[in-house]
């Protein structure tokens, strides 16, 4: 018996709603939308977590600017404070090293941190997962019953046919799914709501295309004045508030 | 002071299965760790008597027996097999804690002792786990 199973729930007992960012492809700014999520609503004066689940290529700490920061060890891990978000990942034990782990590593990764980490209390939990609905999702899925998700996309067919195979899946297990947001939006028509008008997810809106992105990454404050993060709150104002 | 986190984790998990199955006295309680765990058995110790006298479990110190389980590592590149104590000499203190904390990490510290892979299995003795419970209804 693994008694980390047991004990998650509970760790994660005082967290009001825990939000997976997902989607099927990389690079469609997953982690972006998961780090300036977190940051905006921090700035809304709630009480948020921002946990790195992509193991193999962590980025959050690189889009929000995170040097030089470990968590406090008091009967548990307890995460840093930085920019009003409590920041988990795995840099703080694999430092600037890759990490080359095969999928049932990354399965006990995850539970030894979800194990071991002491949230405390939080209004949200955004958790920024891998590509792909592979270990780490399906993992989330069945360890955290709770779990919504905010699935992103683009507006490439390519990127629209593999999160439609990974809505299927989280529909087909009965998880909960706050929305698709198109990311990277550059014609004035949206692919993304065309696509998904009848499948029964809430479209939450569509993000532009932002040249000016990516020379405000590593600056939270920055980070927060681009397009991409003021249309970002837009979307999801309605659907997420504590 | 993670030992504390995880002595939290086993006495959930014991006192989650006592009620499942209707204990009412037990008997024995096995706990296996990882020696790639590198667990600081005193504070474990500590940590499981501590939360034992608030958790009003049937069970002292006494019947709860702690084994640790050696941990052999063994290449998937050539299908060397070699011990944690063999690499944990090649490791510094930084990254010995840092398995210590996520063992998974051993992938980004240890590589194999003939060919140098990184792609190795762990074979055995890795993480805590309650090997049985004995007790009665």
């Amino acid at each position: 018996m693994d008694p980390r199973l047991n004990i998650i729930n509970n760790r994660l007992a005082n967290i009001k709603r825990i939000i997976a960012v997902s989607g099927g492809k990389g690079g469609i700014g997953k982690s972006l939308t998961a780090s300036t999520l977190a940051l905006s609503l921090a700035g809304k004066g709630y009480r948020v977590g921002l946990f790195d689940l992509d193991f193999c290529g962590p980025s959050d700490h690189v889009i929000l600017g995170i040097e030089g920061a470990g968590p406090e060890e008091d009967k548990g891990l307890i995460p840093p404070e930085i920019y009003g978000i409590r920041f988990m990942s795995i840099i703080y034990f694999s430092g600037n090293s890759p990490a080359p782990l095969r999928g049932g590593e990354v399965s006990n990764a995850i539970i030894e941190m979800l194990a071991i980490t002491l949230w405390g209390s939080l209004d949200f939990l955004i958790m920024d997962l891998p590509p792909g609905i592979g270990d780490p999702v399906l993992d989330i899925i069945r360890l955290i019953k709770r779990v919504e998700f905010l699935v992103i996309t683009t507006p490439s067919r390519v990127a629209l046919s593999v999160v439609k195979k990974e809505l299927q899946v989280l529909k087909e297990l009965g998880m909960s799914i706050v929305g698709i947001i198109e990311n990277m939006k550059v014609k004035e028509h949206s692919s993304a709501a065309e696509e998904f008008g009848d499948f029964g997810v809430p479209f939450l809106g569509s993000v532009d295309f932002d040249d000016n992105l990516e020379t405000s990454l590593g600056d939270a404050r920055k980070l927060l004045e681009t397009n991409f993060a003021r249309q970002l709150r837009i979307a999801v104002s309605v659907p997420l508030q504590a | 002071m993670h030992e504390w986190a995880l002595a939290e984790s086993v006495i959930f998990a014991v006192t989650e299965e006592v009620k499942k199955e209707n204990l009412k006295e037990i008997n024995r309680v096995k706990v296996m760790i990882g020696e790639l765990q590198q667990i600081d058995m005193d504070i474990f110790k500590f940590a499981l008597e501590n939360i034992l006298q608030s958790s009003g479990l049937p069970v002292n110190m006494e019947k709860i027996e702690i084994e640790i389980d050696k941990c052999i590592l063994k290449c998937k590149a050539c299908a060397n097999e070699w011990s944690f104590s063999e690499a944990v000499k090649e490791l510094t203190e930084d990254e010995s804690e840092s398995i210590h904390f996520i063992p998974e990490v051993a992938h980004i510290y240890i590589r194999c002792l003939e060919c140098g892979s990184p792609d190795f299995e762990i074979v055995k003795g890795r993480g805590v786990w309650i090997d049985y419970i004995e007790g009665e209804r």
